[in-house]
């Protein structure tokens, strides 16, 4: 990619756009969907898809938490 | 922006949660020991969760070994206030370990960007246009076709941009301060900082496409 498409793509706004507080909000639901079906996370939610393909903390946020809820991940049921 | 549909705000019941959700609401939701041993065995779990998540990100930080466990500490101790204090709205729509975890993530990112500051090198104000090649991979060899985009860019944000707007580009985009670290400078919220981001990165598209820069179509549908 050169500059004139890296600026491009970075002033490129989508109107879908859900922004962090929304996405925040639904993460633990968009999450569990993507760990079975990416795709269908964002066609459930593709307001949320929008934001996590432009905001870089929120798209780090769910990387982390499909991490941790994958097979093998730090649960522990109480009691 | 526009706004996604939440799933319903009502409290769960008991009978709509999984068996293992419920156990934990259940168990979290008491009283005295009962309470109190849930609320360790959930410091466990998420301290484990941020410890993962800290490890997870090193890669990308100059954090060392009892910096990151101490960040870890850090999330995992807060996540478990967060979860206590909002378990009342736990609803129900993913498991409750799914929902907790979130709240590791959400601090472990907050820690990081308050780790940020402690380089003494960092400022905020620090925004050097000289840097703009660099943040967007504009060769030095071919100058002579990216140097009126970079002026009319720079124009733009100096005369189209609100102080505050500048402000945050200019700690974002040339200074180099990742989103949470401003989060934590300026004492704001992500969701403000970036829908500041949202609205400058607009303008300054609409006014590149104006000047004949861009091409004047703002969405691309993916």
């Amino acid at each position: 990619m050169n500059g004139w498409s890296a600026l491009e793509r970075f002033l490129r706004t989508d109107p879908r756009d859900a922004g962090c507080a929304q996405a925040m909000e639904l993460l633990h639901v968009y999450a569990e969907l993507a760990a079975a079906d990416r795709a269908a996370a964002g066609r459930r939610y593709p307001e949320v898809a929008a934001h996590l393909r432009a905001c870089g903390p929120c798209e780090e946020d769910l990387e982390g938490l499909l991490a941790v809820i994958r097979p093998g991940g730090p649960t522990r049921l109480p009691g | 922006m526009s706004g996604a549909e939440v799933p319903g705000r009502g409290r769960a019941s008991p009978d709509e949660l999984d068996e293992d959700s419920r156990r934990w609401v259940q168990a979290l939701g008491g009283t005295g020991a009962e309470r109190e041993a849930a609320a360790a065995r959930l410091h466990e779990m998420l301290l484990r969760a941020a410890r993962a998540e800290a490890h997870r990100r090193s890669g990308q930080l100059r954090l060392s070994g009892p910096e990151l466990d101490d960040i870890a500490h850090q999330a995992a101790a807060d996540a478990v206030l967060a979860v206590m204090a909002k378990i009342g709205r736990f609803r129900g729509e993913s498991r409750f370990t799914t929902w907790a975890y979130k709240f590791v993530m959400f601090e472990v990112s907050s820690k990081i960007g308050r780790h940020f500051w402690r380089d003494p090198a960092v400022s905020l104000e620090a925004g050097d246009w000289d840097r703009l090649p660099d943040r967007f991979g504009f060769e030095p060899s071919r100058e002579s076709e990216w140097r009126d985009l970079a002026a009319a860019l720079r124009r733009a944000v100096e005369e189209d941009l609100t102080g505050h707007q500048r402000r945050v580009f200019t700690a974002i985009v040339l200074a180099g301060v990742p989103l949470d670290a401003l989060v934590a400078e300026l004492g704001s919220t992500r969701n403000a900082i970036y829908k500041t981001m949202f609205d400058a990165r607009r303008k300054l598209r609409a006014s590149l496409a104006a000047n004949g820069y861009l091409d004047d179509d703002p969405v691309r549908r993916p």
